[in-house]
């Protein structure tokens, strides 16, 4: 096997392609309803009302959205703290996608929020009963060090010389500066910062799973147990190297690099195991509740169903397969259904599980509502490829040979 | 022998650090108790006969906006009516009668529960149960327009203004603070408007006492159950009535309030930081411990710039 070649800003493509200015156009899209949101508040664009309090947005942007983020705890415990060396080529993209996807959660909310300039108020108004208190507040501070960790890789970038352009030209020798200091400084922090990172997540990632617990009568009984936060920890940590693989995967097709199945493969043997053990507690869990008489054919029992066959059991089995862990294909299909069950995981414990009384009709989030998920989805892409462009992020090789 | 070290740590950590944290605490702790002297009302559905002076009088004194159809127009009972953020307080009409003629007619409002999820849920306490009133109470100034309020409120109350596009609001009743008729012994607006005994405000204990005994003194027009004596861990708006709650919308809820268990999991885990001291604490070791094993059976080159 071949030694792993470092980190750096993937120099062989160009930024702009048709894919490319297709996501554009999805954020112009998305930017036109933002800005209607704006002026004319959430009912104007949304579907939401008093029965529905919660939609789209919650379910996917932030609940979704911080579960997929978990490649970068999960990689960078197993990389740093379990020392497994050769998984460092996936730490800087599982961080850059964290960090990248814990900015958008913090954005979407900035949709959603009613006052969202009072986004900072948790801050100065401590409420330690609230669930949502100690999410907002352990989200924060992840950003915080998600932020710092990622920052040695913006000094690798600029320590060698920073060549601002023209009038921006008298900061470059300060720059300089305290780019060398930090190189310095922060080797010495980054234990510190890697720890409390793995901890923040497992901290928010189960609390998620506690927001829920408040409204035992409104959530279907097939999703509320009081060991929701256990649950969403353990899938969680189960999404995480398949999500990892899943995106790198996409990453090394539209960067044009060979697939890094060397350290894909191995990576992925872990997730059958965990898979298994969330699966487990999570039948047992309903044989005890006696959760099952609900499955009864409803539209919940069919999105129950799903989510655990095709979401945890179907990919469970076709990553115990060293062969599926082998082949680019199989392994971006397994990962993909992992992904996609912990997702639908997510929307049916927020939407399609809510069951309010006196609702007259269901929700189904607007086009507004969809116009603006996709928009932030795909700026999100946008920034991926930007960084992945011009910072030391992606190892690995151009591919010799040209496929489609 | 590396691997099994490793899988027995990762192991032990997992089921130690699950196995302490969450099962331990995923209980509910002990029911948080009524204040016996806190304000209630008692809504009497057998004497109640839909008037609705009690909405025009909350209309009134909370400042609402003129009503779609004026307070006098009975052709609202046509529909079932939620309370928004135009009416703090709507009557819905059921099938039956009340003692003086036709319909059973049931008063929605905020029911000011003894231990709030509303309150408990508010991610920056903009929501607050009077200490000395009982009343659940809004505070504007502090809100993010997060709405889990209203996720968690198990009567579907919290209404909000989403056509604000600035500064929109939750909407609720708050039980007429600095608005009660101090004349009619402190009583809410629309207590004080009624001109039966359907609605009577005093403390909880006076007014639990006076349901049970128009209870017992009428035993063939009410069934003998007190809503809100115990729903939901108790409430401040308490309802009698002559038909089993189910019929008329009462709402078959469990006697165990939901923040009793959503707190205890979250003092549990966070008593003085304990389980996140102690989870940084378990990770340094491993950190520590699993140094040294630089070389990885699976690939044989490292990337050397690594920093940890
Ligand atoms: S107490 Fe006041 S705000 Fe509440 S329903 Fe009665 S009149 Fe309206
Ligand atoms: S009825 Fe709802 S809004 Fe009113 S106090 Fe209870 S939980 Fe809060
Ligand atoms: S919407 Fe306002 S009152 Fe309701 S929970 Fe959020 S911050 Fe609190």
């Amino acid at each position: 096997m071949k030694a792993h070649t470092p980190a750096r800003p993937v120099d062989t493509i160009p930024f702009f392609t048709p894919g490319v200015l297709v996501l554009l156009g999805i954020v112009l899209l998305g930017g036109v309803f933002g800005v209607w949101r704006l002026i004319k508040g959430l009912g104007a664009i949304t579907n939401l009302d008093d029965v529905w309090p919660w939609g789209l947005w919650i379910g996917v942007d932030v609940a979704t959205g911080v579960a997929l983020a978990a490649g970068g705890f999960t990689t960078s415990a197993l990389a740093h703290i379990f020392h497994r060396e050769s998984y460092h080529a996936v730490v800087r993209p599982a961080l850059l996608t964290a960090m990248l996807g814990y900015t958008f959660v913090a954005l979407g909310l900035m949709f959603d929020l009613g006052r969202y300039y009072n986004i900072w108020f948790p801050i100065i108004y401590w409420q330690g009963n609230s669930v949502l208190f100690e999410v907002g507040m352990c989200v924060t501070a992840y950003l915080v060090v998600l932020y710092l960790e990622f920052a040695p890789i913006v000094i690798e970038r600029f320590k060698d010389g920073l060549r601002l352009p023209g009038p921006f030209r008298v900061f470059n020798g300060m720059g300089d500066k305290v780019f060398r200091l930090a190189d310095k400084v922060m080797p010495k922090l980054m234990w510190a910062l890697i720890i409390m990172g793995v901890v923040l997540s497992c901290m928010h990632q189960s609390s998620l799973g506690s927001l829920m617990l408040i409204a035992p009568t409104k959530v279907h009984p097939l999703w509320y147990t009081p060991l929701l936060p256990l649950f969403f920890l353990m899938s969680a940590v189960a999404v995480g190297f398949p999500m990892v693989a899943f995106e790198a995967l996409i990453a090394s097709r539209s960067f044009r690099l060979e697939p890094e199945m060397s350290v894909l493969t191995p990576l992925l043997r872990f997730t059958p195991v965990l898979l298994g053990l969330y699966g487990t507690a999570k039948v047992i869990d309903m044989l005890i509740r006696g959760a099952f008489v609900h499955l009864d054919g409803s539209v919940q029992s069919m999105a129950f169903g799903a989510e655990m066959i095709l979401g945890v059991f179907l990919p469970m089995g076709l990553l115990i397969s060293e062969r599926v862990r082998r082949s680019p294909g199989l392994l971006f299909l397994a990962s993909a259904l992992v992904v996609g069950g912990v997702a639908l995981n997510r929307v049916n414990v927020f939407l399609v599980g809510y069951a309010p009384p006196f609702a007259t009709k269901p929700y189904f989030p607007s086009l507004g509502e969809f116009a603006i998920t996709a928009a932030l989805i795909s700026t999100l892409v946008l920034v991926y490829r930007f960084v992945a462009l011009n910072f030391p992020v992606i190892a690995g090789h151009p591919r010799q040979q040209q496929q489609s | 022998m590396k691997t099994l070290t490793r899988r027995g740590f990762l192991g032990i950590a997992g089921v130690a650090g699950a196995g302490v944290a969450l099962p331990a605490t995923a209980q509910a702790s002990a029911p948080r108790p009524a204040n016996p002297n806190h304000d209630a009302v008692l809504v009497d559905l057998v004497t109640c006969i839909g008037c609705r002076k009690c909405e025009a009088a909350c209309n009134e004194a909370n400042h609402l906006p003129p009503p779609t159809k004026p307070f006098d127009d009975m052709s609202v009972f046509e529909q079932r009516r939620r309370p928004d953020k135009n009416h703090f307080t709507v009557l819905n009409r059921y099938p039956g009668a009340h003692a003086e003629g036709e319909g059973i007619f049931v008063k929605v409002q905020c029911l000011h529960c003894v231990d709030p999820g509303c309150v408990s849920a508010c991610i920056v306490g903009a929501l607050s149960k009077n200490e000395d009133t009982g009343a659940v109470e809004y505070h504007v100034d502090k809100c993010l327009g997060c709405r889990y309020c209203m996720v968690a409120c198990p009567f579907g109350i919290p209404a909000y203004e989403y056509d604000e596009a600035l500064a929109p609001r939750v909407r609720k009743c708050e039980l007429c603070p600095g608005k009660r008729d101090e004349k009619n012994g402190g009583a809410p607006a629309c207590v004080s408007i009624c001109p039966r005994e359907a609605l009577t405000h005093g403390t909880r204990e006076r007014m639990l006492a006076l349901a049970a005994a128009r209870i017992k003194n009428h035993p063939d027009q009410y069934v003998d159950h007190i809503y809100g004596e115990k729903e939901v861990g108790g409430t401040g708006i308490l309802y009698i009535a002559g038909v089993p709650n189910a019929k008329v919308d009462l709402i078959d809820l469990p006697e165990e309030a939901a923040p009793r268990l959503t707190e205890a999991i979250q003092h549990g885990i966070f008593k003085f930081f304990a389980a996140p001291i102690a989870l940084f604490g378990l990770l340094s070791t491993a950190m520590h411990l699993f140094k040294d094993r630089k070389a990885d059976p699976m690939t044989s080159g490292t990337d050397n710039k690594d920093k940890a």
